[in-house]
Protein backbone atom coordinates (compact mmCIF):
# COMPACT_ATOMS: atom_id res chain seq x y z
CA UNK A 1 0.00 0.00 0.00
CA UNK A 2 0.82 3.53 -1.09
CA UNK A 3 2.54 5.71 2.30
CA UNK A 4 1.31 8.76 0.26
CA UNK A 5 -1.36 9.40 -1.84
CA UNK A 6 -2.18 12.65 -3.64
CA UNK A 7 -5.42 12.90 -5.75
CA UNK A 8 -6.35 16.44 -8.11
CA UNK A 9 -4.31 18.71 -5.72
CA UNK A 10 -4.89 22.08 -7.03
CA UNK A 11 -3.93 25.40 -5.35
CA UNK A 12 -3.94 28.66 -6.74
CA UNK A 13 -2.29 32.72 -5.45
CA UNK A 14 -5.14 35.23 -5.69
CA UNK A 15 -5.94 33.78 -9.90
CA UNK A 16 -2.90 32.50 -10.68
CA UNK A 17 -3.11 28.85 -10.47
CA UNK A 18 0.27 27.41 -9.04
CA UNK A 19 -0.32 24.05 -8.55
CA UNK A 20 -3.18 22.97 -11.54
CA UNK A 21 -4.16 19.26 -10.36
CA UNK A 22 -1.44 17.32 -9.27
CA UNK A 23 -1.68 13.18 -8.75
CA UNK A 24 1.14 11.15 -7.87
CA UNK A 25 2.12 8.32 -4.73
CA UNK A 26 4.91 7.17 -3.19
CA UNK A 27 5.57 3.60 -1.53
CA UNK A 28 7.43 3.13 1.66
CA UNK A 29 10.65 3.98 2.07
CA UNK A 30 10.98 5.45 -1.33
CA UNK A 31 12.93 8.78 -2.38
CA UNK A 32 10.82 11.29 -4.80
CA UNK A 33 13.24 13.72 -6.06
CA UNK A 34 11.36 16.77 -7.45
CA UNK A 35 12.96 18.70 -10.22
CA UNK A 36 11.30 22.09 -11.91
CA UNK A 37 12.68 25.53 -13.07
CA UNK A 38 12.01 28.66 -10.89
CA UNK A 39 8.22 29.08 -10.24
CA UNK A 40 7.27 25.69 -11.18
CA UNK A 41 5.56 25.21 -8.02
CA UNK A 42 7.71 22.88 -6.31
CA UNK A 43 7.66 24.87 -2.89
CA UNK A 44 3.95 25.28 -3.31
CA UNK A 45 3.27 21.50 -3.04
CA UNK A 46 5.40 20.44 -0.25
CA UNK A 47 3.81 23.43 1.64
CA UNK A 48 0.66 22.20 0.58
CA UNK A 49 1.50 18.71 2.03
CA UNK A 50 2.86 20.14 5.34
CA UNK A 51 -0.88 22.40 5.66
CA UNK A 52 1.58 25.60 5.63
CA UNK A 53 -0.92 26.26 2.53
CA UNK A 54 -4.09 25.04 1.95
CA UNK A 55 -5.01 23.62 -1.32
CA UNK A 56 -8.43 23.89 -2.67
CA UNK A 57 -9.29 21.08 -3.92
CA UNK A 58 -7.57 17.52 -4.29
CA UNK A 59 -7.27 15.12 -1.48
CA UNK A 60 -4.28 14.09 0.55
CA UNK A 61 -3.97 9.99 1.74
CA UNK A 62 -1.36 8.52 4.33
CA UNK A 63 -0.91 5.09 5.02
CA UNK A 64 -4.98 4.79 3.25
CA UNK A 65 -6.34 7.28 5.59
CA UNK A 66 -7.77 10.61 4.02
CA UNK A 67 -5.98 13.04 5.79
CA UNK A 68 -6.93 16.05 3.46
CA UNK A 69 -9.72 16.76 1.28
CA UNK A 70 -10.45 20.00 -0.14
CA UNK A 71 -14.29 19.80 -0.11
CA UNK A 72 -14.05 20.23 3.58
CA UNK A 73 -11.11 22.52 4.00
CA UNK A 74 -13.22 24.92 6.16
CA UNK A 75 -14.75 22.32 8.82
CA UNK A 76 -11.58 21.20 9.78
CA UNK A 77 -10.34 22.83 13.07
CA UNK A 78 -7.32 23.52 13.69
CA UNK A 79 -5.81 20.50 15.99
CA UNK A 80 -6.79 18.47 13.91
CA UNK A 81 -4.47 19.85 11.05
CA UNK A 82 -2.17 20.31 13.58
CA UNK A 83 -2.24 16.60 13.93
CA UNK A 84 -2.44 15.56 10.53
CA UNK A 85 0.62 17.76 9.71
CA UNK A 86 2.79 15.28 11.91
CA UNK A 87 2.70 12.56 8.82
CA UNK A 88 4.93 14.91 7.51
CA UNK A 89 8.23 16.79 8.41
CA UNK A 90 9.79 19.28 6.04
CA UNK A 91 13.32 20.95 6.25
CA UNK A 92 13.85 24.29 5.05
CA UNK A 93 16.41 25.83 2.93
CA UNK A 94 17.06 28.14 5.08
CA UNK A 95 17.11 25.40 8.24
CA UNK A 96 14.55 27.57 10.42
CA UNK A 97 16.53 26.57 13.47
CA UNK A 98 15.53 28.14 17.04
CA UNK A 99 18.51 30.73 17.81
CA UNK A 100 17.85 30.63 21.06
CA UNK A 101 18.40 26.57 21.76
CA UNK A 102 21.02 24.51 21.53
CA UNK A 103 21.41 21.49 19.25
CA UNK A 104 19.84 18.98 22.14
CA UNK A 105 17.08 21.67 23.22
CA UNK A 106 15.88 22.03 19.12
CA UNK A 107 15.85 18.54 19.18
CA UNK A 108 13.76 18.01 21.75
CA UNK A 109 11.13 21.02 21.81
CA UNK A 110 8.64 19.61 20.14
CA UNK A 111 8.48 15.98 21.12
CA UNK A 112 8.53 17.61 25.11
CA UNK A 113 5.85 19.87 23.93
CA UNK A 114 3.84 16.87 22.39
CA UNK A 115 3.90 14.26 25.43
CA UNK A 116 6.00 12.15 22.90
CA UNK A 117 7.89 10.05 26.07
CA UNK A 118 9.13 10.98 29.14
CA UNK A 119 12.31 13.60 29.44
CA UNK A 120 14.82 10.76 29.16
CA UNK A 121 13.58 8.92 26.45
CA UNK A 122 13.44 12.06 24.31
CA UNK A 123 17.09 12.97 25.22
CA UNK A 124 18.01 9.84 24.72
CA UNK A 125 16.35 9.59 20.98
CA UNK A 126 18.21 13.36 20.24
CA UNK A 127 20.93 12.31 21.01
CA UNK A 128 21.02 9.02 19.01
CA UNK A 129 19.46 11.39 15.81
CA UNK A 130 22.23 13.55 16.86
CA UNK A 131 25.27 10.40 16.30
CA UNK A 132 23.43 9.97 13.19
CA UNK A 133 23.44 13.34 11.38
CA UNK A 134 27.27 13.23 12.85
CA UNK A 135 27.19 16.24 15.54
CA UNK A 136 27.84 14.51 18.75
CA UNK A 137 30.44 17.26 19.89
CA UNK A 138 28.12 20.07 18.72
CA UNK A 139 24.99 18.53 20.75
CA UNK A 140 25.39 21.80 23.43
CA UNK A 141 26.11 24.61 21.04
CA UNK A 142 24.36 27.21 19.53
CA UNK A 143 23.06 27.17 16.07
CA UNK A 144 25.03 30.58 15.51
CA UNK A 145 28.08 28.61 16.57
CA UNK A 146 27.46 26.21 13.69
CA UNK A 147 28.13 26.32 10.10
CA UNK A 148 25.22 25.87 7.81
CA UNK A 149 26.32 22.45 6.91
CA UNK A 150 25.67 21.75 10.53
CA UNK A 151 22.72 23.35 10.97
CA UNK A 152 20.92 21.49 8.26
CA UNK A 153 21.95 18.50 9.85
CA UNK A 154 20.27 19.32 12.81
CA UNK A 155 17.33 20.32 11.31
CA UNK A 156 16.89 17.60 10.04
CA UNK A 157 17.63 15.42 12.99
CA UNK A 158 14.84 18.17 14.38
CA UNK A 159 12.46 17.16 11.94
CA UNK A 160 13.08 13.53 12.20
CA UNK A 161 12.92 13.22 16.16
CA UNK A 162 8.80 13.07 15.59
CA UNK A 163 8.82 10.23 13.52
CA UNK A 164 7.38 11.74 10.27
CA UNK A 165 5.82 9.58 7.44
CA UNK A 166 7.24 11.29 4.83
CA UNK A 167 10.32 13.76 5.47
CA UNK A 168 10.19 16.26 2.77
CA UNK A 169 13.40 18.97 1.99
CA UNK A 170 12.82 22.11 0.17
CA UNK A 171 16.16 22.56 -1.35
CA UNK A 172 17.99 21.69 1.22
CA UNK A 173 21.72 22.62 0.28
CA UNK A 174 20.66 25.96 -1.92
CA UNK A 175 21.34 27.96 1.22
CA UNK A 176 24.88 26.36 1.39
CA UNK A 177 28.37 26.87 0.60
CA UNK A 178 29.05 24.55 -2.64
CA UNK A 179 31.94 22.87 0.14
CA UNK A 180 28.97 21.85 2.55
CA UNK A 181 26.43 20.68 0.03
CA UNK A 182 28.32 16.95 0.57
CA UNK A 183 27.61 16.88 4.28
CA UNK A 184 24.17 17.38 3.88
CA UNK A 185 23.47 15.32 0.87
CA UNK A 186 25.17 12.94 2.44
CA UNK A 187 23.18 12.63 5.55
CA UNK A 188 20.32 12.70 3.16
CA UNK A 189 21.43 9.30 1.22
CA UNK A 190 22.26 7.43 4.59
CA UNK A 191 17.96 8.23 6.02
CA UNK A 192 17.52 6.27 2.51
CA UNK A 193 19.61 3.31 3.75
CA UNK A 194 17.64 3.56 7.01
CA UNK A 195 14.02 3.29 5.00
CA UNK A 196 12.78 7.14 5.47
CA UNK A 197 10.29 7.94 2.68
CA UNK A 198 11.16 11.25 1.39
CA UNK A 199 10.32 13.83 -1.18
CA UNK A 200 13.54 15.78 -1.99
CA UNK A 201 13.24 19.55 -3.85
CA UNK A 202 16.38 20.10 -5.24
CA UNK A 203 18.62 21.09 -8.04
CA UNK A 204 21.20 18.93 -7.50
CA UNK A 205 20.39 16.67 -10.50
CA UNK A 206 23.59 14.12 -9.87
CA UNK A 207 22.40 13.73 -6.37
CA UNK A 208 18.63 13.25 -7.54
CA UNK A 209 20.17 10.84 -10.06
CA UNK A 210 21.71 8.59 -7.84
CA UNK A 211 19.50 8.64 -4.56
CA UNK A 212 16.04 8.83 -6.14
CA UNK A 213 13.65 6.12 -7.14
CA UNK A 214 11.42 8.37 -8.89
CA UNK A 215 12.01 11.61 -10.12
CA UNK A 216 9.20 14.30 -10.95
CA UNK A 217 9.68 17.23 -13.57
CA UNK A 218 7.39 20.21 -12.40
CA UNK A 219 6.69 22.32 -14.91
CA UNK A 220 3.52 25.50 -14.62
CA UNK A 221 2.07 23.40 -11.95
CA UNK A 222 1.53 20.30 -13.42
CA UNK A 223 3.61 16.93 -13.25
CA UNK A 224 5.49 17.09 -16.67
CA UNK A 225 7.15 13.73 -16.53
CA UNK A 226 7.26 11.31 -13.81
CA UNK A 227 9.33 8.03 -13.75
CA UNK A 228 12.34 6.51 -12.67
CA UNK A 229 15.95 8.50 -12.62
CA UNK A 230 16.48 6.31 -15.63
CA UNK A 231 13.16 7.00 -17.79
CA UNK A 232 13.38 11.36 -16.91
CA UNK A 233 17.47 11.31 -17.13
CA UNK A 234 18.04 9.10 -19.55
CA UNK A 235 15.12 9.14 -22.13
CA UNK A 236 12.51 12.24 -20.91
CA UNK A 237 9.75 12.14 -23.45
CA UNK A 238 8.62 15.44 -23.12
CA UNK A 239 10.11 18.22 -24.72
CA UNK A 240 9.84 20.86 -21.93
CA UNK A 241 12.16 18.02 -19.54
CA UNK A 242 14.73 17.61 -22.23
CA UNK A 243 14.84 21.59 -22.40
CA UNK A 244 14.95 21.94 -18.96
CA UNK A 245 18.01 18.93 -18.17
CA UNK A 246 19.90 20.71 -21.01
CA UNK A 247 19.86 23.79 -19.56
CA UNK A 248 20.80 22.69 -16.21
CA UNK A 249 23.40 20.35 -17.60
CA UNK A 250 25.01 23.46 -19.10
CA UNK A 251 25.48 25.66 -15.90
CA UNK A 252 28.41 23.01 -14.90
CA UNK B 1 25.73 71.41 56.40
CA UNK B 2 22.73 71.41 58.35
CA UNK B 3 20.80 72.53 55.10
CA UNK B 4 22.18 69.85 52.82
CA UNK B 5 21.15 67.53 55.00
CA UNK B 6 17.37 69.09 54.95
CA UNK B 7 17.33 69.74 51.59
CA UNK B 8 18.64 66.03 50.88
CA UNK B 9 15.68 64.47 53.03
CA UNK B 10 13.07 66.37 51.11
CA UNK B 11 14.52 65.60 47.49
CA UNK B 12 14.97 61.99 48.66
CA UNK B 13 11.01 62.02 50.01
CA UNK B 14 10.00 63.14 46.55
CA UNK B 15 12.11 61.14 44.91
CA UNK B 16 10.54 58.34 46.42
CA UNK B 17 6.87 59.52 44.83
CA UNK B 18 9.39 59.87 41.43
CA UNK B 19 10.11 56.48 41.72
CA UNK B 20 6.88 55.38 43.45
CA UNK B 21 5.20 56.35 39.55
CA UNK B 22 8.36 54.71 37.50
CA UNK B 23 7.49 51.60 38.69
CA UNK B 24 3.60 51.30 38.92
CA UNK B 25 3.72 53.05 35.37
CA UNK B 26 6.33 49.48 34.38
CA UNK B 27 4.17 46.99 36.02
CA UNK B 28 1.25 48.34 34.43
CA UNK B 29 2.06 49.41 30.90
CA UNK B 30 4.24 46.19 30.26
CA UNK B 31 2.11 43.55 30.13
CA UNK B 32 -0.75 46.37 28.70
CA UNK B 33 1.47 47.20 26.03
CA UNK B 34 1.68 43.38 25.10
CA UNK B 35 -2.30 43.05 24.88
CA UNK B 36 -2.59 46.77 23.10
CA UNK B 37 0.32 45.29 20.34
CA UNK B 38 -1.85 42.37 19.98
CA UNK B 39 -4.74 44.73 18.98
CA UNK B 40 -2.74 46.11 17.09
CA UNK B 41 -2.00 43.03 14.82
CA UNK B 42 -5.58 41.35 15.43
CA UNK B 43 -7.02 39.77 11.99
CA UNK B 44 -9.98 41.71 12.92
CA UNK B 45 -10.02 44.87 10.78
CA UNK B 46 -12.29 47.28 13.26
CA UNK B 47 -10.42 45.90 16.47
CA UNK B 48 -6.98 46.73 14.73
CA UNK B 49 -8.54 50.25 13.34
CA UNK B 50 -9.69 50.96 16.82
CA UNK B 51 -6.52 49.81 18.73
CA UNK B 52 -4.57 51.60 15.86
CA UNK B 53 -6.15 55.42 16.40
CA UNK B 54 -6.05 54.71 20.19
CA UNK B 55 -2.19 54.55 19.56
CA UNK B 56 -1.84 57.69 17.49
CA UNK B 57 -3.72 59.92 19.91
CA UNK B 58 -1.70 58.83 22.88
CA UNK B 59 1.49 58.95 20.90
CA UNK B 60 0.70 62.20 19.22
CA UNK B 61 -0.34 63.66 22.07
CA UNK B 62 1.53 65.39 24.76
CA UNK B 63 1.23 63.14 27.97
CA UNK B 64 0.92 66.55 30.29
CA UNK B 65 -2.19 66.91 28.35
CA UNK B 66 -3.42 63.88 28.47
CA UNK B 67 -3.00 63.87 32.52
CA UNK B 68 -4.70 67.21 32.99
CA UNK B 69 -7.90 65.58 30.53
CA UNK B 70 -7.58 62.72 32.91
CA UNK B 71 -7.28 64.50 36.09
CA UNK B 72 -9.65 66.75 35.33
CA UNK B 73 -11.56 65.31 32.16
CA UNK B 74 -13.81 62.55 34.26
CA UNK B 75 -15.51 64.90 36.38
CA UNK B 76 -15.96 68.12 34.63
CA UNK B 77 -17.66 65.92 31.47
CA UNK B 78 -19.87 64.42 34.50
CA UNK B 79 -20.70 68.02 35.64
CA UNK B 80 -21.51 68.99 32.21
CA UNK B 81 -24.15 65.88 31.95
CA UNK B 82 -25.49 66.74 35.56
CA UNK B 83 -26.03 70.31 34.48
CA UNK B 84 -28.17 68.69 30.95
CA UNK B 85 -30.03 67.37 33.88
CA UNK B 86 -29.22 63.65 33.37
CA UNK B 87 -28.93 61.84 36.49
CA UNK B 88 -27.80 58.16 36.32
CA UNK B 89 -25.63 56.82 39.36
CA UNK B 90 -22.79 56.31 37.54
CA UNK B 91 -22.56 59.81 36.60
CA UNK B 92 -22.99 61.12 40.22
CA UNK B 93 -20.55 58.84 41.09
CA UNK B 94 -18.22 60.17 38.98
CA UNK B 95 -18.92 63.61 39.61
CA UNK B 96 -17.99 63.03 43.07
CA UNK B 97 -15.10 62.77 42.55
CA UNK B 98 -13.85 66.29 40.51
CA UNK B 99 -10.40 65.61 42.63
CA UNK B 100 -9.87 62.12 41.44
CA UNK B 101 -6.72 61.13 43.84
CA UNK B 102 -3.82 63.05 42.25
CA UNK B 103 -1.80 59.96 42.36
CA UNK B 104 -4.24 57.66 40.37
CA UNK B 105 -4.51 59.89 37.71
CA UNK B 106 -0.99 59.94 37.38
CA UNK B 107 -0.56 56.55 37.57
CA UNK B 108 -3.59 56.12 35.21
CA UNK B 109 -2.06 58.27 32.49
CA UNK B 110 1.46 57.05 32.56
CA UNK B 111 0.43 53.71 32.07
CA UNK B 112 -1.78 54.28 29.33
CA UNK B 113 0.75 56.34 27.45
CA UNK B 114 3.65 53.77 28.06
CA UNK B 115 1.88 51.21 27.17
CA UNK B 116 1.20 52.75 24.20
CA UNK B 117 5.11 53.49 23.39
CA UNK B 118 5.60 49.87 24.50
CA UNK B 119 3.15 48.36 22.60
CA UNK B 120 4.73 49.51 19.16
CA UNK B 121 8.02 48.45 19.96
CA UNK B 122 6.31 44.80 20.85
CA UNK B 123 4.95 45.21 17.35
CA UNK B 124 8.09 46.01 15.65
CA UNK B 125 10.11 43.15 17.33
CA UNK B 126 7.46 40.49 16.94
CA UNK B 127 6.76 41.35 13.40
CA UNK B 128 11.05 41.33 12.59
CA UNK B 129 11.01 37.89 13.91
CA UNK B 130 11.14 35.62 9.98
CA UNK B 131 7.90 33.43 9.25
CA UNK B 132 10.16 30.82 8.85
CA UNK B 133 10.13 30.77 12.83
CA UNK B 134 6.85 30.41 12.56
CA UNK B 135 6.63 27.79 10.47
CA UNK B 136 9.17 26.07 11.56
CA UNK B 137 7.16 25.63 14.82
CA UNK B 138 4.20 24.54 13.02
CA UNK B 139 5.64 21.80 10.96
CA UNK B 140 6.79 20.37 14.38
CA UNK B 141 2.83 20.36 15.72
CA UNK B 142 3.61 23.37 18.22
CA UNK B 143 0.53 25.01 18.76
CA UNK B 144 0.41 28.86 18.11
CA UNK B 145 0.55 29.71 21.64
CA UNK B 146 3.30 27.70 22.12
CA UNK B 147 5.28 29.11 18.76
CA UNK B 148 4.91 32.30 20.78
CA UNK B 149 6.15 31.49 24.02
CA UNK B 150 8.30 28.82 23.57
CA UNK B 151 10.13 30.00 20.02
CA UNK B 152 9.19 33.62 19.35
CA UNK B 153 9.38 35.55 22.63
CA UNK B 154 12.84 35.46 23.72
CA UNK B 155 13.95 36.50 20.35
CA UNK B 156 11.16 39.42 20.52
CA UNK B 157 12.63 40.51 24.53
CA UNK B 158 16.27 39.94 22.75
CA UNK B 159 15.32 42.51 19.55
CA UNK B 160 13.50 45.11 21.94
CA UNK B 161 15.84 45.51 24.67
CA UNK B 162 17.62 48.61 23.40
CA UNK B 163 14.96 50.36 22.29
CA UNK B 164 12.93 49.32 25.87
CA UNK B 165 15.97 50.47 27.60
CA UNK B 166 15.51 53.89 25.74
CA UNK B 167 11.97 54.57 26.30
CA UNK B 168 12.36 53.08 30.13
CA UNK B 169 15.20 55.76 30.90
CA UNK B 170 12.58 58.53 29.37
CA UNK B 171 10.04 57.47 32.01
CA UNK B 172 12.04 58.38 34.62
CA UNK B 173 12.78 61.56 33.52
CA UNK B 174 8.81 62.31 32.33
CA UNK B 175 7.75 61.26 36.12
CA UNK B 176 8.60 64.87 36.63
CA UNK B 177 5.14 65.74 34.81
CA UNK B 178 3.52 65.21 37.36
CA UNK B 179 3.82 68.06 39.51
CA UNK B 180 1.41 69.32 36.40
CA UNK B 181 -0.99 67.86 38.59
CA UNK B 182 1.02 68.76 42.13
CA UNK B 183 1.71 65.42 42.65
CA UNK B 184 4.93 66.20 45.09
CA UNK B 185 7.82 64.01 43.51
CA UNK B 186 11.50 64.95 43.71
CA UNK B 187 11.04 68.35 41.44
CA UNK B 188 8.32 70.01 42.84
CA UNK B 189 10.04 69.22 45.90
CA UNK B 190 13.35 71.43 44.98
CA UNK B 191 11.04 74.23 43.38
CA UNK B 192 8.99 74.47 46.93
CA UNK B 193 13.04 75.31 47.87
CA UNK B 194 12.92 78.47 45.72
CA UNK B 195 9.77 79.78 46.81
CA UNK B 196 10.05 79.21 51.01
CA UNK B 197 14.05 79.56 51.38
CA UNK B 198 14.86 81.29 47.99
CA UNK B 199 17.42 78.19 47.39
CA UNK B 200 18.16 77.92 43.28
CA UNK B 201 20.45 74.75 44.17
CA UNK B 202 17.91 71.99 45.19
CA UNK B 203 16.52 72.50 41.51
CA UNK B 204 19.82 71.47 40.39
CA UNK B 205 21.11 68.98 42.43
CA UNK B 206 18.17 66.41 41.68
CA UNK B 207 20.14 65.99 38.80
CA UNK B 208 21.96 63.80 40.62
CA UNK B 209 19.08 61.67 41.24
CA UNK B 210 17.95 61.23 38.04
CA UNK B 211 21.62 60.53 37.07
CA UNK B 212 22.24 57.61 39.31
CA UNK B 213 19.07 56.10 38.84
CA UNK B 214 19.69 55.72 34.88
CA UNK B 215 22.91 55.12 35.67
CA UNK B 216 21.68 51.90 37.55
CA UNK B 217 19.43 51.56 34.73
CA UNK B 218 21.61 51.43 32.36
CA UNK B 219 24.11 49.03 33.82
CA UNK B 220 21.40 46.63 34.75
CA UNK B 221 20.35 46.87 30.48
CA UNK B 222 23.67 46.24 29.86
CA UNK B 223 23.63 43.67 31.83
CA UNK B 224 20.80 41.36 30.26
CA UNK B 225 22.19 42.37 26.59
CA UNK B 226 25.08 40.60 27.74
CA UNK B 227 23.00 37.77 29.12
CA UNK B 228 21.28 37.28 26.22
CA UNK B 229 24.30 37.56 23.74
CA UNK B 230 24.65 34.07 23.77
CA UNK B 231 22.47 33.36 20.91
CA UNK B 232 21.88 35.76 17.56
CA UNK B 233 18.90 36.18 15.85
N1 LIG C 1 2.31 33.24 -0.92
C1 LIG C 1 2.24 33.44 -2.25
N2 LIG C 1 1.44 34.39 -2.76
C2 LIG C 1 1.35 34.59 -4.10
N3 LIG C 1 2.02 33.88 -5.01
C3 LIG C 1 2.85 32.92 -4.57
C4 LIG C 1 3.00 32.64 -3.18
N4 LIG C 1 3.88 31.62 -3.03
C5 LIG C 1 4.25 31.28 -4.28
N5 LIG C 1 3.63 32.04 -5.20
C6 LIG C 1 3.78 31.92 -6.66
O1 LIG C 1 3.59 30.58 -7.00
C7 LIG C 1 4.46 30.18 -8.02
C8 LIG C 1 5.19 28.93 -7.63
O2 LIG C 1 6.04 29.22 -6.55
P1 LIG C 1 6.95 28.13 -5.86
O3 LIG C 1 7.65 28.82 -4.75
O4 LIG C 1 6.13 26.96 -5.50
O5 LIG C 1 7.96 27.76 -7.00
P2 LIG C 1 9.24 26.83 -6.94
O6 LIG C 1 9.04 25.77 -7.96
O7 LIG C 1 9.50 26.39 -5.55
O8 LIG C 1 10.38 27.80 -7.44
P3 LIG C 1 11.91 27.90 -6.96
O9 LIG C 1 12.68 26.88 -7.72
O10 LIG C 1 12.29 29.30 -7.36
O11 LIG C 1 11.95 27.71 -5.48
C9 LIG C 1 5.37 31.35 -8.30
O12 LIG C 1 4.92 31.99 -9.46
C10 LIG C 1 5.19 32.24 -7.12
O13 LIG C 1 5.31 33.58 -7.47
MG1 LIG D 1 11.04 26.75 -4.11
Amino acid sequence: MAVLEVNNLKKSFDRTEVLKDISFSLEKGEVLSIIGSSGSGKTTLLRCLNFLERAEKGTIAVNGKEIFNGENLKKTPESVIRENRLHFGLVFQSFNLFPQYTVLQNITLAPTLLKRGTPEEIEEKAKSLIARVGLTEKTDFYPCQLSGGQQQRVAIARALALTPDVLCFDEPTSALDPELTGEVLKVIRDLKNGDCTMIVVTHEMEFAKSVSDKIMFMADGVIEEMGTPEEVFGNPKSEKTRAFLNSSLEQF
Amino acid sequence: MDQFLRVTGNLLEGFGMTLQIFAITLAFALPLGLIISFGSMSKFPPLRWLVKTFVWIIRGTPLMLQLIVIYYGPGLAAKWAQSLGSSFFLIDWIASWTLMERFTAVAVSFVINYACYFSEIYRGGIESISKGQYEAGQVLGMTKTQIFFKVVLLQVVKRIIPPMSNEIITLVKDTSLARTIAVYEVIWQAQAFIKRDGLLWPLFYTAVFYLVFSGILTLLFNYIEKKMSYFRS
